[in-house]
């Protein structure tokens, strides 16, 4: 098993990610996106570790899976508020702090 | 030569399902490709003998964050418009009935497969191996890593806070109609 493969394919989840980060309006697919961002992480954290024989990598993923979740139960009670308060989750209607 | 071809069907499922996730229209659909892509994802930590963090992904991720992308979906009514019509195809309900079956009698096969402990009748699956890296893991992460350990108990009490402070409903009851 060599180590590129994993790398590779962790880059283009995490490209895709980035894309859908930027492309998508809508915030809970924005959400969605930084997930696809956090599991290419992952995927790196664990080929390293294997490639490596450390058991560290899995304890990295670990914790990335517990700041993930976190962060989508923050992010999800945020994009309720600003439906709440605009009745819209379209990032593009949320400029208030434009200069 | 196995490794591969596990390696290259689980990398189709995950950038289909990726890919899925950005170009669905409907955030439901985009929700469950996330699943999709999670699944995928738990076959490569499988194949690099990551079994705890692959049932974990399994657990966390497809268990507990979809299903909150889900609630909050449903809940903001994105897709009200969406025509919800139960039993398109015919032969849908008996292919699941058919997948749920067929499930059932795996996973009781694995089951009965397993090495009995009580009886000690050897099993044709094979036992789990002891030495798995599962004792390594546990061993790193309440050792070398113990700190950030109770660190992250920290930050996931604080997000529960925080989610739940942000989501509430502010009250705006006046004094005299709560008494009411």
């Amino acid at each position: 098993m060599l180590l590129n493969q994993f790398l590779i394919l962790g880059a283009v989840l995490f490209c895709i990610g980035v894309y859908g980060v930027l492309a998508r309006k809508n915030a809970v697919m924005v959400l969605m996106s930084i997930e696809l961002m956090l599991n290419a992480v992952n995927i790196n954290m664990v080929a390293f570790g294997f490639q490596h024989e450390v058991v560290s990598g899995q304890v990295f993923a670990l914790f990335i899976i517990a700041v993930a979740a976190a962060e989508v139960g923050v992010g999800l009670a945020i994009v309720l508020l600003l439906y709440r308060n605009q009745t819209s989750i379209d990032v593009e209607d949320f400029d208030l702090m434009k200069g | 030569m196995v490794d591969t071809i596990v390696f290259l069907v689980a990398a189709v499922i995950c950038l289909t399902g990726a890919l899925g996730v950005i170009l669905a229209r409907n955030p439901v659909h985009s929700a469950l490709m996330l699943v999709m892509t999670l699944f995928g994802i738990a076959v490569q930590f499988v194949s690099q003998e990551a079994h705890f963090l692959a049932a974990v992904q399994v657990i966390v991720y497809a268990g507990a964050i979809v299903v909150l992308f889900l609630f909050v979906i449903m809940l903001l009514g994105v897709d009200t418009a969406q025509n919800l019509e139960i039993g398109a195809l015919p032969a849908q309900k008996w292919a699941a009935l058919c997948f749920g079956v067929g499930s059932l009698a795996l996973t009781g096969y694995i089951i009965l497969a397993v090495d009995n402990p009580v009886t000690g009748r050897p099993g044709m699956g094979g036992a789990i191996d002891e030495t798995a890296n599962v004792r390594l893991l546990a061993r790193s992460l309440f050792s070398n890593y113990v700190y950030a350990f109770e660190l992250t108990s920290l930050l996931l009490v604080i997000a529960v806070i925080g989610a739940v402070v942000l989501a509430r409903k502010p009250v705006k009851q006046l004094p005299e109609e709560a008494g009411r």
